[in-house]
């Protein structure tokens, strides 16, 4: 008989969560990134409802749900900021497709392989946004600081792997 | 259905993208009413958002006020004797300054009557609590606690005692948001107040505020103060804006250069903010009879620089009741006091033409001993020579 890996595709598959999760979590998560500038303004930086797309993302593993995870989050973070409502819609909507992809071929259980997938997916991100208001929305004025969204994409690095290892503990595994 | 089932995954994805995209153009049309913004839809999405949202934002802002008033009201007063004292030579200080400027403040005011001038100063505001941000770094907005329901209308102009902090965008019932004068979307009518050059100041990517539309000029130095020009016909004329920061070429925008702003409101730290629900043409009532009050203390300040002192030890006795000396004041009666009756400076050397030195109509006789020829001596004396007939 063969013994079940810790990569089987069996266990891969069948990493759930509680309805209750996967509606407070997103909410809570935008919400907080709406209070916390209130507190201390540098942190505005941090960009928690994408680290929370990206672990919804890779943990679930379906890029349908990736995919409708992210577009909710990011519409929800649109319909809060002056901003016309699909401009983080679209990029997160992405974002959720690509981690779902990418969680369902690579081992995303680890810590280092989590760290390098929120940099990374914390520069797409930047790209995308970038993509859609200079190319969609035509705002010639806006313009990628490099140096700002590499530090963005390091503070996103640092947020998330405690709140991954937070989160870890609500996931059902049947 | 196979075509369908094997690529699931990013037809779903496109649907979605698809969708919002639409949705983006949409919103990105030239709305029809630009005090409207949105469209009704995108504005019912907002509101529905801005609904659910609020109560956890009220709910922390109130916990959070508490707790930070609970240590600044009770346990961290140790300066405040010091920091009172400090105050209140800092406000006589600037109480002085105003009397000096508000001789010219008045003159202004009349000038422009006689042009027929219209001008539009601060009339009614409603206070309000910041109890939330945008928590986007490309979006600077905030949102208070007032709305519909409390006058507030979109455009109107969001101030605190320190200058100014935006204009409301989206109005709800019972919350607005707030335009900051940092976003990116955002523009105000601006003037320097030395050179008096008009421009318009506008939000950048990363969060601050520039001037972009001015040519290189000499003129223009760094610690120049910035006031709103009222031109934009959403802020009122002369609210401070911020000081310029810093002057350099725009590479975006050739020939202008990029005046940097400091904003005179640190916009990070916004707590309390006074919305501007209306305007009128002349000063509050308070308002003029502070000037008008700050003006006389000015001109008696200056009366009283200018006329020589009267010293306070000449009494009124050792004139006699005619000389007699005024209180010097060193400063000016109150307004309600009763006046100041000025008297001679005392006599030294009296002669016959001195006040008293001439006897009453009953003593005197014709060609008697008071004629002009003869040297008449005060009334108190008694004695008077006789003096010779002319013929």
């Amino acid at each position: 008989m063969v013994t079940r890996s810790y990569m089987s595709r069996r266990e891969v598959e069948q990493q759930r969560f509680s309805i209750p999760v996967t509606v407070l979590v997103p909410v809570g998560a935008v919400l907080l990134q709406v209070l916390l500038p209130r507190v201390f303004a540098g942190l505005a930086i941090l960009d928690l409802p994408f680290v929370v797309t990206l672990f919804f993302a890779i943990s679930r593993r379906s890029p349908i749900a990736g995919t409708a995870t992210g577009a909710a989050i990011g519409l929800l973070q649109d319909v809060l900021t002056g901003q016309p409502i699909g401009v983080n819609g679209m990029a997160k909507s992405l974002i959720g497709y690509a981690g779902a992809s990418l969680g369902s071929r690579i081992d995303v259980e680890n810590t280092t392989t989590r760290a390098l997938l929120a940099f990374g997916f914390s520069l797409v991100q930047s790209v995308l946004l970038y993509l859609i208001e200079r190319r969609l929305l035509g705002i010639r004025s806006f313009h990628l600081l490099w140096l700002h969204e590499l530090l963005r994409a390091v503070a996103n690095t640092v947020l998330a792997l405690p709140v991954c290892f937070l989160l870890d503990r609500t996931k059902h595994t049947e | 259905m196979d075509f369908l089932r094997q690529y699931k995954n990013a037809l779903f994805l496109i649907g979605i993208l698809l969708a919002q995209a639409i949705a983006l153009a949409v919103q990105v049309r030239r709305p029809l009413d630009p005090a409207q913004p949105d469209g009704p839809s995108v504005r019912l999405i907002r509101m529905w958002a801005m609904n659910a949202v609020t109560p956890v934002e009220r709910v922390t802002h109130v916990i959070g006020y508490g707790a930070g008033h609970a240590w600044s009201d009770y346990i961290d007063l140790r300066h405040v004797r010091q920091q009172n004292k400090d105050l209140q030579q800092q406000l006589a200080r600037v109480r002085l300054e105003e009397a000096a400027i508000a001789e010219d403040a008045l003159q202004g005011r009349r000038l422009q009557a006689m042009l027929g001038f219209r001008e539009s100063y601060v009339g009614s505001t409603v206070a309000a609590q910041v109890i939330g941000a945008s928590g986007s770094e490309q979006s600077h907005m905030l949102t208070i606690d007032k709305g519909s329901s409390d006058g507030l209308r979109p455009d109107m102009a969001v101030i605190t005692q320190d200058g100014v902090v935006g204009k409301l965008r989206d109005v709800f019932p019972s919350t607005s948001q707030v335009l900051e004068i940092n976003d990116q979307s955002s523009g105000a009518g601006v003037v320097l107040a030395s050179t008096r050059i008009r421009a318009i100041l506008r939000g950048t990517l990363t969060g601050r505020v520039q001037i972009g539309n001015l040519l290189a000029d000499s003129r223009i130095q760094p610690g120049e103060q910035v006031l709103t020009s009222g031109g934009d016909q959403v802020y009122p004329r002369g609210l401070p804006v911020g000081v310029v920061e810093s002057i350099a070429p725009d590479p975006d925008h050739q020939p202008y250069t990029a005046i940097r702003v400091k904003p005179a409101v640190d916009l990070d730290r916004v707590e309390e903010v006074l919305v501007i629900t209306g305007t009128q043409p002349d000063l509050t009532p308070g308002a003029q009879q502070d000037l008008a009050s700050a003006a006389a203390q000015h001109a008696a300040d200056l009366s009283a620089d200018r006329l020589p002192g009267i010293h306070d030890d000449q009494t009124q006795d050792a004139a006699g009741g005619a000389s007699g000396a005024a209180p010097a004041t060193a400063t000016p009666p109150a307004a309600n006091a009763p006046p100041v009756t000025l008297r001679p400076l005392p006599i030294l050397h009296p002669d016959r033409y001195s006040s008293g030195s001439t006897p009453p109509a009953s003593e005197m006789t014709p060609g008697g001993a008071n004629s002009t020829q003869s040297v008449q001596q005060p009334r108190s004396s008694q004695t008077q020579a006789q003096p010779e007939e002319t013929k």
